[in-house]
């Protein structure tokens, strides 16, 4: 009893997968959230981050996009560019998640 | 300089040799004729130097016609035939076109029709080296397999091209499977139709035979007549023609499914590009590499799993970036191209383009 404590840790927990929609502005601060609380706020703000790089990038490569969506095996990322900020919706995905088909781009 | 063809007359009767040496003198190309009276001498003169016909004799001591024929057709797969015979058993005249042979004729119909075989034999030198299929007059192959299909025949054509076997399977006028050289599928079809001469024969049709070719007969010949006619041109090397063939074939693909460009990214930055409104490909490419970092940042912090494609849109294009082990792909689309099916056709896409 107790191996799977002493191989990871008493402290170790399953992060489960964010699910609502985040929006930020073009610092990346969160204005709203619809995400659980429970899902670490600094973690909800690096996606955030992330996500308007990617629309920065795009931009400064000539390819100003105006909506971007990042399917992981788990979860789907969609965001809409606004104004330098963005409106960003998180899907956890399950085997009966529709991924490969409809509306992926 | 005008080069002269080389006929090479085999008959065991010297007579007729020199009167079929006559008569082809009289062919407007002028070309060289040559005579053996034996099999083995033909072959030996075969070896030494190149000839255009083979006007073969089917009735000879030793080596029979037949037996110097399934040989020329292995070793000699260029070498156009002829059987000059005075056998007038029609089991001679099938087996003779079912070693590929591009004509049969009597002796006897020869002489009535001198002019007639006349013409049929510069047709035959005349036709130059594009190649053929031997067993219909020189046919392309392109040709045989859409008359096959128009007629819904269902058959087996076996092709033979020197040591090279190709089966294709044909159902009810759909072509159903082809197989060579331990390729199977429309990989195998295409790499028949890369063979520009050979031989065919027809083998009777396999009932139940399991299918690999889905798409239409028309659709892939379309596509290969393309590469094809990238690779008429014989002054390229054969690296320039392969990639002039890539090239040709992975428009192909992008064409029939849809998308404006493909940009493809090794693993070492290096990139290459296809398609209409590639002018950005350095551009989209950079974007690329900086997404797969980022979003490879975010898998991780969150342990979403790996990515499996990144859609990006605004109002002049979809992109859709697919990364893979070996390279990433981001294929763009015009809005109007873009739907539901799009990830599929990407998919496709980046599946065949090293295929």
């Amino acid at each position: 009893m107790g191996l799977l404590k002493k191989i990871f840790g008493a402290n170790a927990a399953i992060q489960q997968l964010p699910s609502g929609s985040v929006t930020v502005d073009s610092s990346g601060e969160v204005i709203t959230s619809t995400v659980s609380s429970e899902f670490p706020k600094s973690l909800l703000r690096e996606i955030a981050r992330d996500v308007l790089e990617l629309f920065r990038e795009a931009r400064a490569d000539q390819m100003p996009l105006a909506e971007l969506t990042l399917q992981f095996a788990s979860l789907r990322v969609s965001a809409r560019e606004l104004r330098g900020g963005a409106v960003i919706f998180l899907f956890p995905q399950s085997a009966l998640s529709a991924t490969s088909k409809g509306t992926n781009l | 300089m005008e080069t002269r063809h080389k006929i090479l007359i085999l008959d065991d009767d010297q007579d007729w040799l020199e009167l079929s040496r006559e008569m082809l003198k009289q062919l407007p190309s002028k070309p060289e004729i040559r005579t053996a009276n034996s099999g083995s001498r033909a072959l030996a003169m075969l070896d030494t130097e190149p000839y255009r016909l083979l006007i073969c004799d089917l009735k000879m001591p030793r080596i029979d016609g037949l037996q110097v024929l399934a040989i020329v057709r292995r070793r000699f797969p260029e070498l156009r035939t002829v059987v000059l015979s005075g056998l007038e058993d029609e089991e001679f005249r099938s087996r003779s076109y079912a070693l590929g042979v591009d004509l049969f004729w009597l002796k006897s119909e020869m002489q009535r029709n001198t002019q007639m075989f006349l013409d049929c034999l510069e047709s035959l030198i005349g036709r130059d080296s594009e190649g053929g299929f031997r067993g219909i007059q020189s046919k392309s192959l392109m040709d045989i397999i859409q008359m096959e299909c128009l007629s819904r025949s269902s058959t087996v054509l076996r092709i033979t091209r020197g040591p090279l076997v190709a089966k294709l399977w044909i159902h009810d006028g759909e072509l159903i499977d082809a197989e060579t050289e331990g390729a199977r599928g429309e990989a195998a079809f295409r790499r028949i139709l890369g063979w520009k001469s050979g031989t065919f024969e027809n083998l009777p049709a396999e009932q139940n035979h399991e299918r690999t070719i889905h798409k239409p007969v028309n659709a892939l010949l379309l596509e290969s007549a393309q590469a094809i006619d990238e690779n008429a041109d014989t002054d390229t090397t054969e690296q320039t023609v392969q990639i002039h063939r890539k090239t040709v074939w992975k428009l192909a693909v992008l064409t029939r499914e849809g998308a404006d460009f493909v940009v493809a990214v090794l693993p070492d930055g290096t990139m290459e590009s296809l398609g209409t409104q590639t002018q950005n490909a350095e551009h989209c490419a950079k974007w690329m590499r900086r997404a797969e970092e980022i979003v490879k940042r975010i898998s991780t912090k969150i342990e979403a799993g790996p990515l499996l494609h990144i859609g990006a849109s605004n109002m002049e294009r979809r992109l859709l970036l697919l990364p893979r082990e070996n390279k990433s792909f981001l294929i763009g689309w015009s809005p109007e191209q873009a739907d539901n099916s799009t990830l599929e056709k990407s998919k496709k896409i980046a599946a065949s383009w090293d295929s």
